[in-house]
This record gives structure tokens, sequence and C-alpha cells, in this order.
């Protein structure tokens, strides 16, 4: 017997949640925005500044006394979060020591690191510090302006490269997609106050990858549907597409997120919110290419150029082409 | 119909058994990386019983590829370093100035008596009596100008020489500022690696990194701060004439400097600006005691380093000399006789450590500007391998539940497409090892992303294979139709995905970069599986049995 998430013959009928669906992203979009005006991201170190100490000891964590011991060393804003993690043995206690960039320096130095593990090492003689990191201003400034350039550059590169293989319809579509998973992502790591670091915008990049991809395929059927009913209204066909892709999409996604969870639960915290981004990436972008991708598509309209005679032969590669003559 | 000519299927096995042969030594990674060190160590002339042992543990005729991991996973510190290239111009036209001298002395007659003012950094500035001989002046300075001898600044001359009222100012040319900048950094990044070569770790990068910063990342060393001490370290030594000392008001005369003294803090020497002795001028240093059995560093001078100490030597008997590192004395002996040996020794108050560390650096050589950090991180060695560890269990957990899922879901036809999936897996780690990229932790994270996602493409057709099944037009046309079918969405997704993998690639660093390279690897081995592994083995097994339907 096989497994079946999806019936073999679907015919529902998405494009009656239109509404709900416009509706529903559109608040949740607003709400992200507004999470991101008013609470704002965690930035780690690479966006900020600062110094991270990572900090491992036999007995439990007291934050409190952490905090007692830095304050007498004037750094600043500090602050002290423990970890927990499955997969630490029962007498290692971790937490993650953040403090600011100080005034007038790049990296910190030297005493500052060695004055800090003095005082932790009053506190608990049995503290190590498997890992430091510190990051300058100067760095992490630039860190912002790259990550913000990778983003926009990956959107613009996937919009020629949809466009160039279907119609700009198509392309404004996806990037519709792209632009609200990446907006439902920086909310809810706003609500949510994961840290937001280097590895998350990998992390946001392979959401706009995945999200495509999911996309693309339910596009690539619109496009081959097109020619084959000529006649059928484009809601029409759109609404078979999805229904026919159904299978691949839900498939798809639950394996990637079996994969994900697999490391979200084993993984380590490490990487903990990185896989968190994924996660949510792939609920998200396969919500949005069934609901944002093909409503928008829906909305614009597709030019459908009759006057090119298409005898209805199997796409091949270079079966796009023929929209993308079109003059958009 | 399901055709795949011989030569084919060759290829297709043999790319495959390929990648398992580069793969393989990944699973005995600690035995394969001591055979890999010690045929480096027997290489460099270093052979040792253990060495042999160590190479002989691995059969050589086997690939010894190793997937190189990174510092997240293995420990280690990273540094980003911005080079003070401005330090190197002060040094520039401070050689110049007995030039100038000359040049302008050599025009007396009309530019009167000369004197050097204080200036600026990075400029130099002389004062002549005889403003009218002004013209004269700034042609004897030109003359030393020379052109600049890089492929941009075709035409461009080293100096720029000016007046201002009765002072000529000279100061390097923009296009000898981007040569000096450019030749600063590559003796840098040369000083940084030999100093970092000398304490002997595994596989340093040490990268160049946009205009003026260099990239440090050294596995296995204890923390940042150790690498700090090892490269941020100017390392300058020289020797100065030393003409008085005192507390901490010692007011320096014209060219002269006032430094303090490395032990006592209230006592600070004037010394004389200009060098007898520096750095370069020595061939050797090695850590050494003294009668007394402190520990000092031994040094031995060039040839023409030690002829000028032995002339200065002669001329200054009974007068005190300064051994200055970094800007601190490190003592001040008297010369009681003329010192032509051309070998040395300093003293300080060092131990046993710090005198080894300090011969290390003299022996690297002097870095050419001061350095700044703009990033440091350390990763200890236990946190990498409890990182390893947690991925590798998350990777075998995802596996075998996509591998399940997908037998589940599809039957015979999820199990060709969960042999794909181990070939994929193996493939990139194959590719990786060959390519020599390196492992991090979103890395890993990416392979088990690539597990998920890598089915997508088997799905893709497998899902047309049954829709074309519908359409009864007999199982061989419809796997045919449905490979055929599901090539262009299988293309499509893959290139817009694997477009951001390169911006990835291109925008990120370190472990984002890691992510990037298994994201873009995973892309071409999932498609490379999907559309020739897969169907080579369903149309394999298409051949043996015939089936009359078939089930996806």
């Amino acid at each position: 017997m096989r497994l079946k998430l999806v019936p073999t013959e679907t015919a529902w009928d998405f494009f009656r949640f239109t509404k709900v669906a416009i509706f529903g992203s559109s608040l949740a979009m607003i709400a992200s925005i507004l999470l991101f005006f008013v609470v704002g991201l965690n930035f780690g170190i690479d966006f900020r500044g600062g110094t991270t100490i990572r900090t491992e000891a036999h007995s439990e964590v007291d934050v409190a006394a952490y905090r007692g011991a830095l304050q007498g060393l004037d750094l600043g804003d500090i602050t002290i979060t423990e970890v927990f993690d499955p997969s630490f043995e029962a007498d290692q206690h971790v937490a993650m020591i953040n403090v600011q960039a100080q005034e007038g320096q790049e990296a910190v130095t030297p005493e500052t690191i060695a004055a800090i593990e003095a005082e932790l090492q009053q506190v608990d003689p049995s503290i190590t510090f498997p890992s430091v990191e510190s990051v300058g201003p100067t760095v992490s400034g630039e860190l912002v302006r790259t990550a913000i350039i990778a983003v926009a550059l990956a959107i613009t590169a996937v919009l020629i490269y949809i466009w160039l293989r279907f119609e700009w319809q198509f392309s404004l579509g996806a990037v519709a997609a792209l632009v609200h998973d990446v907006t439902l992502t920086i909310g809810i790591f706003s609500l949510l106050q994961i840290r937001f670091d280097l590895a998350i915008i990998a992390a946001l990049l392979t959401i706009v990858g995945y999200s495509l991809n999911d996309t693309v395929v339910v596009f690539d059927r619109v496009r081959e549907n097109l020619r084959k009913y000529k006649k059928r209204p484009l809601g029409e066909v759109l609404n078979l597409s999805i229904n026919e892709t159904l299978s691949r999409t839900v498939m798809t996604s639950v394996t990637t997120l079996i994969a994900l969870i697999s490391l979200f639960v084993l993984g380590g915290d490490v990487i903990r919110g990185f896989v968190f981004a994924m996660i949510w990436g792939v609920i998200v972008g396969t919500y949005s290419s069934v609901f944002v991708a093909s409503v928008v598509l829906l909305r614009l309209g597709v030019t459908r150029d009759w006057s090119k005679s298409d005898n209805g032969a199997g796409p091949g590669p270079g079966g796009g082409t023929q929209f993308s003559n079109v003059d958009a | 119909m399901l055709n795949i000519p011989l030569w084919n299927r060759i290829v297709i096995w043999g790319l495959v058994a390929l990648g398992l042969a580069f793969a393989m030594p990944n699973l005995f990674y600690p035995r394969v990386e001591r055979h890999n060190d010690a045929a480096a160590a027997i290489e460099a002339g270093l052979s040792s019983e253990e060495a042999e042992a160590d190479l002989a543990a691995w059969p050589s005729f086997l690939p010894s590829t190793l997937v190189n991991l990174g510092l997240d996973l293995r420990g280690g510190a990273h540094l980003l370093a911005q080079v003070n290239v401005e330090d190197v111009y002060v040094a520039r036209l401070d050689a110049l100035w007995p030039s100038v001298r000359d040049a302008l002395r050599d025009e007396r007659e009309t530019v009167g008596t000369i004197r050097r003012q204080d200036s600026a950094p990075g400029e130099l500035r002389v004062r002549i009596s005889q403003p009218d001989g002004m013209t004269s002046a700034l042609e004897a300075v030109r003359t030393l100008s020379r052109p600049v001898s890089n492929l941009t600044g075709v035409g461009a001359s080293t100096l720029d020489v000016r007046a201002d009222g009765d002072e000529v100012v000279v100061t390097l040319s923009e296009a000898e500022r981007t040569a000096t900048d450019d030749r600063t950094m590559r003796q840098s990044v040369e000083i940084v690696r030999r100093r970092v070569d000398e304490v002997g770790t595994r596989e340093p990068t040490i990268q160049r990194q946009g205009q003026d910063r260099i990239l440090i990342q050294v596995p296995g060393i204890g923390s940042a701060e150790e690498l700090k001490r090892l490269i941020g370290t100017t390392a300058r030594l020289t020797f100065h004439p030393v003409t008085g000392r005192g507390g901490s008001g010692l007011q320096p005369e014209s060219r002269e400097i006032v430094l303090p003294d490395i032990e006592d803090d209230s006592l600070y020497y004037r010394l004389e600006q200009t060098p007898v002795l520096s750095g370069e001028d020595l061939s050797d240093a090695q850590p050494a005691f003294n009668q007394n059995g402190q520990p000092t560093v031994n040094f031995t001078l060039t040839t023409s380093g030690s002829r000028a100490f032995c002339e200065y030597s002669q001329n200054n008997v009974g007068a005190p000399f300064a051994i200055v590192l970094d800007e601190e004395v490190l003592s001040a002996p008297t010369i009681r006789e003329a010192i032509c040996g051309g070998s040395g020794q300093i003293s300080g108050n060092f131990t046993v450590e710090t005198s080894t560390e300090l011969a290390v650096l003299l022996r690297a050589g002097a870095l050419p500007a001061e350095m700044t950090f703009l990033e440091e991180r350390t990763v200890g060695p236990e946190l990498g391998a409890d990182s390893i560890a947690a991925g590798e269990t998350a990777a075998v957990v995802a596996g075998i539940a996509v591998l399940l899922f997908m037998g589940l879901s599809y039957g015979l036809f999820g199990l060709f497409a969960n042999v794909a999936l181990i070939v994929n897996v193996v493939l990139i780690f194959g590719l990786l090892s060959l390519i020599g990229a390196t492992l991090t932790l979103p890395g890993i994270a990416g392979i088990v992303l690539t597990i998920g996602m890598a089915v997508d493409a088997n799905v893709l057709i497998f899902e047309r294979i049954r829709e074309e099944l519908k359409t009864a037009k007999g199982p061989s046309r419809a796997i045919e139709l449905g490979y055929e079918k599901a090539r262009s969405a299988i293309y499509d997704a893959n290139i817009t995905t694997f477009i951001t993998a390169v911006i990835l690639y291109m925008m990120g660093s370190g472990p984002v970069r890691g992510f990037a390279i298994t994201l873009g690897l995973g892309i071409v081995t999932s498609v490379f599986t999907a559309l020739f592994v897969t169907r080579l083995l369903i149309v394999m097994w298409f051949e043996r049995r015939r089936p009359k339907t078939i089930e996806v």
C-alpha cells in the first residue's frame, strides 16, 4: 500500500480562498513590518559589533551572579542568556554572554576578555570558554550592507531569469512571493527575538531559493497548460496546474521538512536559529507559491500570443521563448 | 524507447565510482589525516619512525582526499586584520631625507642653509634660508623622483614636490601611494604567513581581502589572543645612539625621539631618530641563555649590517646605545670596544617563552606597518567536535527518515530514488574532497537540506510518470514522457536555486560560504543523480523485467 499525502486526483478550487489569502498575507506582512520597526530584530554581533562569549560550566548557570561579576568591569550593555539543548550532558551548562562594542575600539582587547574570564572564573571555577567572537563596528557595518545587497541581488537575478524563461507577469508573481516570504521571516524573527546573524541571511537566501523552486514548478506547469488549453480562462488553467503539481509540492515540502526538523532537534544549539528560519521558510514558501505567486499572476493576467502557431508539442528546454518573445 | 547507449552507462557508473573513491577516505578521517601529514613531513625531509608508521597506515594507492573542516568544526582562531598602510609613507619619507638633504646641499649657493621641519605624518618639510632659490630647490628635489614601477601608474612619478612659503614640501604621489600600499600588503601577508608557519599548524588560511585587510584563519590554535600576539606584534628591532636619559618629562630635540624603558616605567631615553641598525640587518635569531642562566636572544647580522655596526662601535666606544623593540627600549648597554664579530645578544626580562617568541618574530621579519584587528573569533575544539557529532546524528536521522518516506510513497521507484539519494550524498562528499572545499556547520546544514531537496527532481519525474500512466500509453512510453516533460521544470527550479547559491558564495564569508558550496554542489549532484542515475536504474530494471504495468 502506498503512502499518499494527497489524493491522486484533486480538483480543489484554490482561488476560492483568494480573498482570505490576500487578506491574511497582507495582514501578516503589515504585522511583520510593524514588528520590525517597533520591536526590531535581535541583531547578533555580526551586524551590531561587540563580543559574544560562550561559557560552559559543570554547575547551574546563575545569570544574576554572572551579571554581578561583570558589573564592575564597566563594559556597558551586557546580555546573558542561558542555552538549553537536548544534546547537552547532565552537567553541561551553557550560557552566551553578549558585550556591546566598546567605544573607540575595533575588536575587543585581550585585556577585556582576560578580565571577563577571570571574573567569571571567580563565580564558577569549573567554567570554560569554548568560543569567543568579536566583531568591530567597521566590519559589522559592512556586513549589514553586504547582506542587504546579497538579498536584493538574489531577488533581482531571479526576477531576470524568470522573465527570460517565462513572461514578466510570472516574474512579478514569483518576486511577490519572495518578498512575502522574506518579510514574514523577518517578522517572526522580530516577534520571537531569535538572534539574527550572518547565518540567518544565508537561511533567507535559501528560503528565496526554495520558495522559487516551488513557484517555478507551478509556473512551468501553467505555461504548459496554457498551450494545451488555449480556450480555458486563466484562472481555471492556474487552478488546474496547482492541482496537478500539488502532490509534488507536498512531497518535496515534507521530505525537506523531515530533514530540517531532524536538524532542528538534533543538530545542536549553534545552528538552531538558522534551521528555524529555514523550516519557517519552507512552510511559508510552499504557501506563497500557491497563494501569493499564483494570485498575483491571475491578477496581472497573461498575454497569450495566439498569432504564433503552437502545435501543442511538449515543451523542450527552449519552450519558454514563445512567451518571452511577447512584447511586454 | 528507453535506450541508453553503453558508453553513457559507463560514464554514469564511472562518475559514481569516482565520487565514491574520493569520498571514501572521509570515513577514516583521523587515519587519512595522519597519513597526509606524515606524507607532507617526509616530503619536507622530516622523516621519523612515527611519520613512516602513519604513512603506512593508509595504502598509498587509495585516494587520500579529505574534506577540510572549517574553524567552527575543528576549532581554531579567525582574525581579520587591517594594515595601517599609511605607516609606511612615514618611513619612506624618513628614508628619503638624507638624499633630499644631499641634493639641496649641492645647491647651497642658491638655496642657502636648509633645515628639516616637523610636519604632519606623510609629509617631509624642509625650510630653506633663501626663498629666492625655491625654483632650483624644487628642481633639485624633483630629480629624486623616479617613475612609479607598476602597470597602472604609467607616466606617474613617485614624489610630489611643491613649495609652501619658504618650505619645500615632499609627499608621495597618488600612484606611488597605491604602489606602496600594494607592496606593503604583499609584505604583510608574507610575513604573517612566515610567522604562522613558524609555529607549524595545519593548513592556515592567510588571504588578502580588499584594499588593506588580511584574513587569517588558523585551525587548532588555542585562541585568537595567542594568534594576535604572534602576528599582531610589529617586531621592529632597531639600534639607536642614546643622547640622554631621564624621567617622563624628557623632551626630544630635533630629529630625536623619546622612548620608555620596557621595565622601568619612570625611565625614559632620548635617542637619535635614525637607527644604526634595524631588523633587516639580522640574518638569524635564536633563543639562548646568558652566563647567568637568563633567557636571551642571540642574533647574527648580515654582512652589511655587521660592517655598519663595526664601524659605528669603533667610533663610539664608551657611548651607550639602545636596543629598541616596537617603541620600547629593551636595554641600553655601553659600547666597551668595537664589535665586529657580526653577532650579539639581546637580554631583557625574558622568560623562556618570550625569548623563543621574540626569536621567531625576529627571524620572520618585522611587519612593514601596524595592524588593527577588526574581527576575531575563537572556537574551542570541543565545541567543534560537539557540532560535528550533532550534525552527523541529524544527517543520519534525516537520511533514514527521508529514505523511509520515499520508499513508502513510491515503492520500488522510491527505492531507486533512495539509491540515488545515497549516491548524491557520496558525490557531494567526493566533490568537496576533490576541490578541497571547507565544510562548515552551516555546510552540514546545507547537506541535510540537500537530502531533503534532492528527492525533488525525482518526485517531479515520478509524479509526471504517474500522470502519464493515467493516459494509458504503456509503461515504457510513460516513463519516457515523464522524464521528458519533467525536465524543463527540473532545470528551471534548480537553476534559480543555483543562482542564489552562487550569490551566497560571492557575498558570503566563512561559514556562510561553506553553506553556499554544499548547497550549490548539492544542486548539481541531485540533478545529475535524478536525470542519470535514477533513470539508468529504472531502465536497467525495465530491461530485465519488461513489466506490462508499472506502479509508481
